[in-house]
């Protein structure tokens, strides 16, 4: 399988510079937790529609305060509708959290390499998702499920802290329905009144229905998540080079040139942030990086 | 009896066990239905019993004052639960609760020990078996511990 996946265009709309920050109207603000939000975004500069392929990023502008890369969570498909969900973390998160309905927030992109959705047609599909993972993981869904006859089974495992931080939990409750998307969901931890799985997400992987020989897969959580579900993965069969993981590093430009996101020989604005695991294997292991 | 070695056999935990032990687990073993909500064990209680749950859901939790019960692991069909009927001093540190209409078998631990010192290839299949059950907890707990998805991560 060679990663042919999705590199920006370097190249705004019409054309026009890919540093050029657009401004964006918020639509619509939704809480899916307590400290996570989505932005439904709509282009306030009369151009219409925004392309983006599954796992690429933005870089949000809160003016007067700074940028932060995040990844659309929205369907690919649907070009008329932008949308990012946000962990509010730290300052510019934070202030992007107490933004309202009617302001406006600047957007450069979109940027970065895409999950392989075109390179595993013909696959079983694993997906793994912790925490705000899923969120750049979201359009890999949409995607794979408005081409359903193109994928073998497609298996969904998402865990979380606990229940109360569950993200999408009505895709979450449409996905669980379908009979052709197997979703499989998990916490780290609850209380009394919960009736679903307790455990971390890697519990969920030896028992996934995917034949080994035959699957790719798809990983977005905190790193230590990702390193223990590659781990899984191979236990089970998998790969190296049908893995592919979404790493994320403090970023300036977004763009490849000031270095700020550099991982080994890579800059993840660009060459990634999706990876395949087999070109990245010595360095994500690697400390200090 | 014919029908319950098949079934022993058939679960994947005792899966590539030799014939004659599967013959000797099943004298040990008894068929188990616990209703949704039931405790199946108590912490403190002793430790007599494995489990290998054939259908349904069973949570291992601790009570916590003031708190109540924090989950712990849920297991399902085709897991198994419950290794302290092998280490002294036999006692159970956590509860069990069956979070829907749950079958099983139960294995008893006081039976197998004894055939288990008899037998020690049966011991030692069975070791193995719970060495890897153990470890994969372990690790399972060390990254539950870890809090990844915390504010730090
Ligand atoms: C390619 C890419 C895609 C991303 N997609 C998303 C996304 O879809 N949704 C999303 O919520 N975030 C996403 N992030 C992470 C997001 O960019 C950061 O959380 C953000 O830059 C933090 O900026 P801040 O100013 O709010 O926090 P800062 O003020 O810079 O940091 C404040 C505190 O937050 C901690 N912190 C910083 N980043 C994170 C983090 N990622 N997780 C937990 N704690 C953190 C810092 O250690 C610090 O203690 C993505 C990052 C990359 C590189
Ligand atoms: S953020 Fe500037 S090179 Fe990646």
């Amino acid at each position: 399988m060679a990663t042919t996946h999705k590199n920006n265009s370097l190249a705004g709309p019409e054309g026009s510079d890919v540093m050029m920050v657009r401004p964006f109207k918020i639509r619509r603000m939704i809480k899916e937790t307590d400290d996570t939000f989505s932005l439904e975004l709509g282009p306030r500069d009369g151009t219409r529609g925004f392309s983006f392929e599954p796992g690429q990023f933005n870089m949000l502008n809160v003016f007067g305060i700074g940028e932060v890369p995040i990844s659309i969570s929205g369907d690919p498909t649907k070009t008329d509708e932008l949308l990012h969900t946000t962990r509010a973390v730290g300052t510019v998160t934070k202030a992007m959290k107490k933004l309202k309905v009617g302001d406006t927030i600047g957007i450069r992109g979109p940027y970065g390499k895409s999950w392989p959705v075109r390179e595993v047609e013909g696959y079983d599909v694993v997906v793994v998702a912790g925490g705000i993972g899923l969120a750049p993981l979201r359009p890999v869904i949409y995607y794979l499920l408005a081409n359903r006859e193109k994928y073998g089974k497609i298996v969904l495992l998402y865990g979380t802290r606990t229940p109360e931080e569950i993200l999408f939990r009505k895709d979450l409750e449409k996905w669980r329905a379908r009979f052709d998307l197997e979703t499989f969901m998990t916490v780290d931890r609850a209380t009394g009144d919960w009736r679903g799985n307790v455990g971390v997400v890697t519990t969920l992987i030896g028992r996934a229905p995917f034949d080994h020989l035959n699957s790719a897969a798809m990983i977005c959580g905190p790193e230590i998540m990702m390193r223990f579900t590659v781990l899984e993965l191979q236990k089970r069969g998998l790969v190296d080079d049908k893995i592919f993981v979404s790493m994320e590093r403090n970023m300036k430009c977004g763009v490849g040139l000031c270095g700020h996101c550099q991982l080994g020989a890579s800059f993840v604005c660009k060459d990634g942030p999706v990876y395949r695991y087999d070109q990245i294997r010595g360095i994500f292991t690697k400390r200090e990086l | 009896m014919e029908n319950l070695e098949r079934v022993l056999a058939e679960h994947p935990f005792l899966k590539g066990l030799e014939a004659r032990h599967i013959e000797l687990l099943a004298g040990c073993t008894s068929n188990v239905v616990f209703k949704p909500g039931e405790f199946i064990f108590r912490e403190g209680e002793d430790a007599d019993k494995f489990y290998l749950i054939r259908h349904g859901k069973v949570v291992v939790e601790t009570f916590v004052p003031q708190k109540g019960p924090l989950l712990i692991r849920t297991r399902t069909k085709d897991d198994v639960f419950g290794w302290s009927w092998m280490i002294p001093p036999y006692k159970w540190h956590f509860d069990a609760r069956a979070m829907e209409l749950t079958r099983g078998l139960a294995l008893d631990g006081k039976c197998l020990r004894g055939k288990c010192e008899e037998d020690h290839d049966l011991g030692y299949e069975l070791m193995k078996r719970f060495a890897t059950l153990i470890a994969e907890r372990l690790e399972a707990t060390r990254l539950q511990l870890m809090d990844i998805y915390g504010d730090h991560s």
